[in-house]
């Protein structure tokens, strides 16, 4: 079986006694919300801790304060359950629900959490092995080892960010909110990643991601399609995420196009929001829109599928997000009976 | 044909007289056909069951293994010295301890319970430790060093081919190619020279593995007086028997293996594992119980699954799709040992032709070492891959002779009672009726051909083994065998040695001889799998069980039976051939008022001929064929089915959607339908895995920077199994022709009904869009590139290109029974038995002791 | 060093004061503590549902829930299942559609589809997939399962008819023979 290495744990029931813990342990210390993603990556050894500090009876995290038409503020300990059940979200942000839904299975929904989706370690198929595997490979540059076996002449480790949530309230234009001993920061979620699979997050070691704040979704449209081999379990290897605002005559006015999985961070293809910002949601502009966001796409070959092949997707993707809120008919299957 | 009656020996040859006390009417069958709850259901979903990893014993400590991280090595050294010292540790061993070599077949001793001079890939067992806790053993085995000398690596069949140095064994055929066959059946050219067309085809098949829910686990536990008690999740428990005395220099009576519930085989626990050998031997060095639970890493690195196998196929056919001649190359990624390899080898020709019409056929094979986890049988063993290929190969057939392809199957059937090219006898044939039902019910007829652009039929079939005809140890002893004991409590026990592996043996074994005694399924009591106390049964592989199983225990339960009626028949004064065993009595069935209850005929019986306890046993009949070679394929009699698949394709993307699978199955006669359709849906289900995802595939890192060879997706997560939401629905017919073989005429069902679903699903897929998709799984980006590829003017075909051009020497020539031939080869001594050659008939092991 | 944890779990409706190591989950302290050994492991990365068991009502993976964190929540196991000898409409449906095979993904599916029942008496095929669409099982080819939720659901609603179709039983009829 496999078990996690030894480690203390302190359960405090507020933010200050945890950020208080996390300042006065000895040795390594890590936060854990959920665990769906720190416990994998212990019981592999990627991570190692003497002291983990678990928010889990941190109240003051869970909950959705707001209301549709309105800023909504969802707690950072909120599992993803309760995001997709929503009914704020359901109404305002149906694409983050659906984004949300989509993650893994009901059971791992029910343990992780919207803060530890963001968070989420991410991804690559030489580094989410066992330290056994890893050993095999002598290891790679994300842990361990010196080279990035996706692509042993670059510099950097091209490990792929993986949270759902994540591309899609970069498109809503989301804010997190993050606490330290010294004080509190808001950045955007955009602002929260880093283009690089070690140093992914911009979070300091010492700040707690508390809460994800929603602006109101007026007028938003917005849409999440996800392309993955399995329809449960699997994370996964394309996302993408449209937001925007269409004026009285139907012509966009604002527009977001985010990719996930494609990249170490979310990605943002602006070239698609160019093409879009000015025009009417036909089927040519969703097209060329499309077919402009795969240029910022770098999928490499450390996921499920041929990269390659992963790569054409974007365009298929990204213009079923945008057919979609266009109201058009769906061209493209799903591959498979999920709901 | 004439229905078997129940609680008959089934086999002409052997039926008792028609007055035997208790035969019944078909119409009469009470047990047998009826879909009644499973024998284990209640302890299965009250988590009662005790699958291995749920035992614990007084006193028992945890083990875990050191295993290879380096694909090919010469061991230089091993310092366990820290981890001896680190708390908890009660033992350690490396393969100096166990030095004697195993393997499942006779002609294949290749494996070490742990590695002695070399590491042959990347899991491969070194060193085991055993300590108070499992994280203790855990932490002791990463303080182990192990000193390599790095060898070059060989990771496919095209390097095993061009390396032969250096060897990954030192035995084998030629170089690294374990084994190498030749065999031809009848004047091959003179056939290709008759047809009217010759088609080819080259076509892969991608290895993947059983992926069971349960890891394995066992616990060996020493019992004193020099005995071990292994228990351990395994679906052969006599061959783990065998192989454990052998290693540990036992004498095999002290040796105990039981079978626990096995949480899912499909194969991949059908051989003798590492694990098992050194947890059996930790204990007798410890002297205290030694549990392991395999990671599901290491499940991966068990592995014995399916081989990835290229294959080329040339036939002839005449104008009307009849076929004349046949010649079938395969090659097969063997991995790092042996295994079944041997077998499977053979399996890649064997049913080639129990099918249709094949009057002459040529079938060359290799199979290479490889620095892998070795390859082994996968449900419908090495059968699946050739069968891919002869019925996506059919449906090109079928398309260019302008056939549709299921009057092109329908033509050519084999008729039943048949005598193959290559010696097979088949008997009972329900591939027609299979056709017919797929046919008619998908509506084939009027929409094959006929859907949408996007949207595909395609039609495919199959045929598997109910039992290998041929024991892996050849001999003279049954290969199965039920012992039952009754008592004057009216209790029935029944003590076989098969193994319940989810199929639902314990339900066939209780079946048959609660039908034929006239008493309640709940009135049987099993003990099985326990080589200590049941008479050994092979095991749980080559879907044999229900046949060779149920055919034991009815005749143990006849001779029962007649012991009860003969004693019951003089209390009642009433003759012999009139009594009836119903209702859990015994009764005149010209005056049902008289009788007894069961438990009093019992009691009449042990007063007239003491304790009673009875035996039957099962043999396979002998099968024609008498070259080197013939002893893989036999069996008493075949399934067949057949499939047809809908799928929806978006050419665009080349995703693609299975929305029906219509299968039929042949199964003689369902003992309980409800589990008989269970074994059809699961079937349906591995082979839609194996057709849409499931791959056992492996990555080198960059040659200049490593020689790393190591598997690509080790996990539950990466390895890609269907979930609820791949799995369409299934409508499944059950073709019950009874057949003389079978016990009340059931064949068998656990491996067949996945043969026709992989080539069905590319056949639809062809259908749907019109390009071919040449090998599995399928990947949507190989639909892509074909629809890409067809668009610019191409074949739209996406598949391998050339069969490696292998030197095959001589073939053994065996004319055909047509030709007049005997079943024997008319070359042995040209065709040789190669130097060092291991087919099973040859019955050497180059390292064998004396 | 080990660190331990003494911890009151309420475990199918019963308090028990266990000690066991900070960093074992709850699968580990299920089993090797409890002596319940119905939850059963297949990957203990939270990749394949098989130690699905219930946390206050929810399905949760027991491989991935740390045992500490677990006080005075209610656990509820396969064990737990039966009424006194009375198997649960959901153990029984699955005992007699051979929804269970080898029995091993078995506790985690029926602890999901509890769970599914709870919140939704009469659930579709659709929404059973959906809801045990985390479980993994190699056996079935998921329809028996599917079938089985099905019945157990009829049941549980007091329904007098509730039971498999034919078909589920025997097959679909071979086109042609009428029956």
């Amino acid at each position: 079986m496999m078990r996690l290495p030894v480690f203390r744990l302190h359960q405090p029931e507020s933010l200050s006694d945890a950020m208080a813990l996390m300042a006065s342990s000895d040795g390594e210390t890590r936060l854990v919300a959920g665990g769906t993603d720190l416990w994998p990556n212990m019981k592999r050894r990627h991570q190692s801790a003497d002291v983990v500090v678990s928010l889990n009876r941190v109240a003051e995290l869970s909950g959705i304060r707001g209301e549709a038409g309105g800023e909504v503020r969802i707690g950072a300990m909120t599992t993803l359950a309760a995001v997709a059940a929503s009914p704020i979200v359901r109404a305002a942000y149906p694409a983050l629900a659906r984004a949300v839904e989509s993650i893994s299975s009901p059971a791992i929904r029910n343990m992780a959490t919207l803060g530890g989706n963001l968070c989420l370690d991410t991804r690559c198929t030489y580094y989410n092995q066992t330290e056994e595997w890893r050993t095999s490979i002598d290891f790679c540059l994300k842990e361990g080892g010196t080279i990035c076996w996706v692509a042993p002449e670059s510099p950097r480790c091209w490990a792929v960010s993986s949270s759902d949530a994540a591309p899609v309230l970069c498109a809503l234009g989301a804010r997190a909110r993050l606490v330290s001993p010294a004080g509190e920061r808001e950045v955007s979620v955009a602002e929260l990643y880093r283009d690089d699979g070690i140093d992914y997050l911009t979070k300091q070691p010492d700040e707690v991601l508390t809460e994800v704040v929603l602006p109101p979704s007026d007028g938003v449209q917005m849409s999440f399609w996800k392309l993955r081999r399995r329809g449960s379990i699997d994370f996964a290897v394309l996302t993408a995420a449209v937001a925007l605002r269409r004026d009285d005559d139907g012509v966009v006015s604002e527009a977001a196009v985010w990719l996930g999985a494609v990249a170490s961070a979310p990605v943002r293809s602006e070239a698609a929001e160019a093409v879009l910002v000015g025009n009417s949601l036909t089927a040519e502009v969703i097209t060329e829109a499309a077919t402009a966001s795969r240029k910022v796409a770098t999928p490499l070959d450390n996921t499920d599928f041929t990269l390659q092949w992963r790569s054409k997707m974007v365009i298929h993707y990204v213009e079923a997000a945008l057919r979609e809120i266009a109201g058009l008919e769906q061209e493209r299957l799903a591959p498979n009976h999920a709901m | 044909m004439t229905p078997p009656r129940s609680g008959q020996v089934i086999a002409p040859d052997q039926a008792p007289p028609a007055s035997a006390p208790g035969s019944t009417q078909e119409d009469d069958l009470r047990v047998v056909g009826t879909p009644f709850r499973r024998v284990d259901g209640w302890a299965k979903v009250t988590g009662q069951t005790r699958f291995a990893d749920d035992l614990t014993f007084p006193r028992m400590v945890h083990m875990r293994l050191v295993r290879s991280t380096l694909p090919h090595a010469f061991i230089r050294g091993i310092d366990t010295s820290k981890a001896e010292e680190m708390p908890g540790v009660v033992g350690v061993l490396t393969g100096k301890d166990m030095p004697e070599p195993f393997g499942v077949l006779p002609v294949s001793q290749d494996e070490h319970a742990l590695c002695l001079e070399k590491v042959r890939f990347v899991g491969d067992p070194v060193v085991a430790v055993a300590a108070l806790t499992e994280d203790q053993a855990a932490d002791a085995c990463s303080a182990v060093t192990i000193e390599y000398e790095p060898l070059a690596t060989i990771s496919s069949v095209d390097e095993a081919i061009e390396t032969s140095e250096p060897l990954i064994h030192d035995y084998g055929d030629e170089g690294n190619l374990h084994k190498k066959i030749s065999l031809q059946f009848g004047a091959v050219d003179d056939g290709f020279a008759q047809a009217d067309e010759i088609f080819e085809d080259v076509m892969f098949y991608e290895g993947s593995t059983h992926l069971p829910m349960e890891q394995h686990a066992a616990v060996a536990v020493p019992e004193g007086g020099g005995r071990i008690t292994l228990y351990t999740s395994t679906q052969t428990p006599h061959y783990v028997h065998k192989v454990l005395a052998t290693v540990l220099g036992m004498p095999a009576s002290r040796v105990r293996v039981i079978a626990c519930s096995v949480g899912g085989g499909f194969g991949g626990k059908s051989d003798i594992f590492s694990h098992e050998i050194v947890a059996a031997k930790m204990a007798l060095v410890t002297g205290r119980p030694v549990k392991i639970c395999l990671n599901r890493e290491e499940v991966f690195y068990c592995h014995r699954g399916r081989h990835p196998v290229l294959m080329h196929l040339r036939t002839g056919f005449t104008k009307d799709g009849a076929m004349v001649a046949q010649h079938l190359k395969t090659a097969l990624d063997g991995g790092a040992y042996g295994s079944y390899g041997v077998a499977s080898t053979y399996y890649t020709g064997a049913l080639q032709t129990v099918t249709y019409g094949l009057p002459r056929y040529r079938f060359d094979s290799i199979r290479a070492f490889t620095n892998k986890p070795p390859c082994g049988p996968k449900r419908g063993h090495a059968t699946v891959q050739p069968r891919f290929a002869l019925e996506v190969h059919l449906d090109k057939a079928a398309q260019r002779l302008g056939i549709d392809p299921a009057d092109l199957r329908l033509n050519n059937l084999l008729p039943p009672d048949s005598i193959t090219a290559n010696y097979l006898k088949v008997g009972t044939i329900g591939l027609g009726a299979c056709i017919q039902a797929v046919v008619d019910g998908s509506g084939w007829r009027e929409r094959f051909q006929s859907l949408p652009h996007g949207r595909g039929l395609g039609l495919a079939c199959g045929s598997y083994l109910t039992g290998a005809g041929l024991p892996i140890h050849w001999n003279h002893l049954p290969q199965s065998a039920v012992q039952l004991k009754l008592d004057r409590m009216g209790t029935v026990a029944a003590y076989c040695g098969e193994a319940e592996i989810g199929q639902g043996s314990d339900s066939v074994l209780a079946a048959c001889v609660a039908e034929v005694l006239g008493i309640g399924l709940d009135d049987v009591l099993l003990c099985v799998g326990d080589t200590g106390l049941t008479p050994v049964d092979l095991g749980s592989y080559s879907s044999r069980v229900t046949l060779m199983v149920g055919r034991a225990a009815i005749q143990a339960a006849e001779r029962a039976r007649d012991r009860l009626a003969e004693a019951v028949a003089e209390k009642l004064d009433v003759p012999a051939d009139r009594l009836v065993f119903a209702e859990s009595r015994v009764f005149d069935s010209g005056n049902p008022e008289n009788g007894m209850p069961f438990a009093e005929a019992v009691q009449r019986a042990e007063e007239k001929f003491g304790a009673l306890a009875t035996t039957g046993s099962y043999a396979p009949p002998r099968a024609p064929g008498r070259y080197r070679g013939s002893g893989v394929g036999p069996s008493p009699t075949y399934s067949y089915s057949a499939s047809v698949i809908e799928v929806e394709v978006d050419p665009e993307t080349g995703l693609y959607r299975v929305e029906h699978v219509w299968i039929a199955h042949d199964i003689g006669r369902a003992i309980n339908p409800v589990l008989t359709i269970g074994q059809v849906e699961g079937s349906v289900y591995m082979g839609l895995g194996e057709a849409m995802m499931e791959e056992q595939v492996f990555r080198r890192l960059p040659k200049n920077r490593s020689n790393a060879l190591v598997h690509k997706v080790p996990s539950m997560l990466e390895y890609k199994s269907p979930t609820f939401h791949e799995m369409p629905p299934v409508t499944t017919y059950l073709i019950e022709d009874p057949d003389p073989e079978g016990p009340f005429g059931a064949k068998e069902v656990g491996q067949g009904p996945l043969l026709p679903i992989m080539p069905a699903l590319a056949n639809a897929i062809f259908d749907a869009v019109g390009v071919r998709i040449d090998q599995v799984p399928i990947g949507p980006h190989m639909i892509r590139k074909a629809v890409e590829d067809k668009a610019a003017g191409g074949d739209g075909r996406y598949g391998p290109k050339a069969f490696p051009d292998i030197d095959f020497g001589v073939p053994l020539m065996v004319p055909t029974p047509d030709e007049g031939g005997d079943g024997r080869a008319t070359n042995s001594e040209e065709a040789g038995v190669r130097k060092g050659s291991g087919t099973m008939a040859d019955g050497v092991r180059k390292d064998s002791k004396p | 060093m080990d660190h331990y944890t003494t911890a009151t779990l309420r475990v199918n409706g019963q308090d028990l004061r266990v000690v066991f190591p900070t960093h074992h989950t709850l699968l580990e302290v299920l089993r090797e503590e409890c002596g319940l050994t119905g939850t059963k492991h297949g990957c203990e990365l939270g990749e394949c549902g098989t130690c699905t068991v219930l946390v206050d009502g929810e399905p949760v993976l027991s491989c991935l829930a740390l045992t500490a964190e677990m006080e005075g929540r209610s656990i509820e196991t396969v064990e737990g299942l039966q009424d006194g000898n009375e198997l649960h409409p959901l153990q029984a449906a699955f005992a007699d559609l051979g929804a269970a095979q080898c029995g091993y993904c078995t506790p985690g599916m029926l602890m999901a589809a509890k769970a599914l029942l709870a919140e939704n008496d009469d659930p579709s095929a659709a929404e059973i997939r959906t809801a045990l669409a985390g479980n993994l099982c190699r056996c079935t080819g998921y329809h028996k399962i599917v079938e089985a939720v099905e019945w157990a659901a009829g049941v549980a609603r007091g329904e007098a008819d509730a039971g498999p179709a034919r078909e589920v039983l025997f097959g679909a009829s071979v086109p042609g023979e009428g029956s």
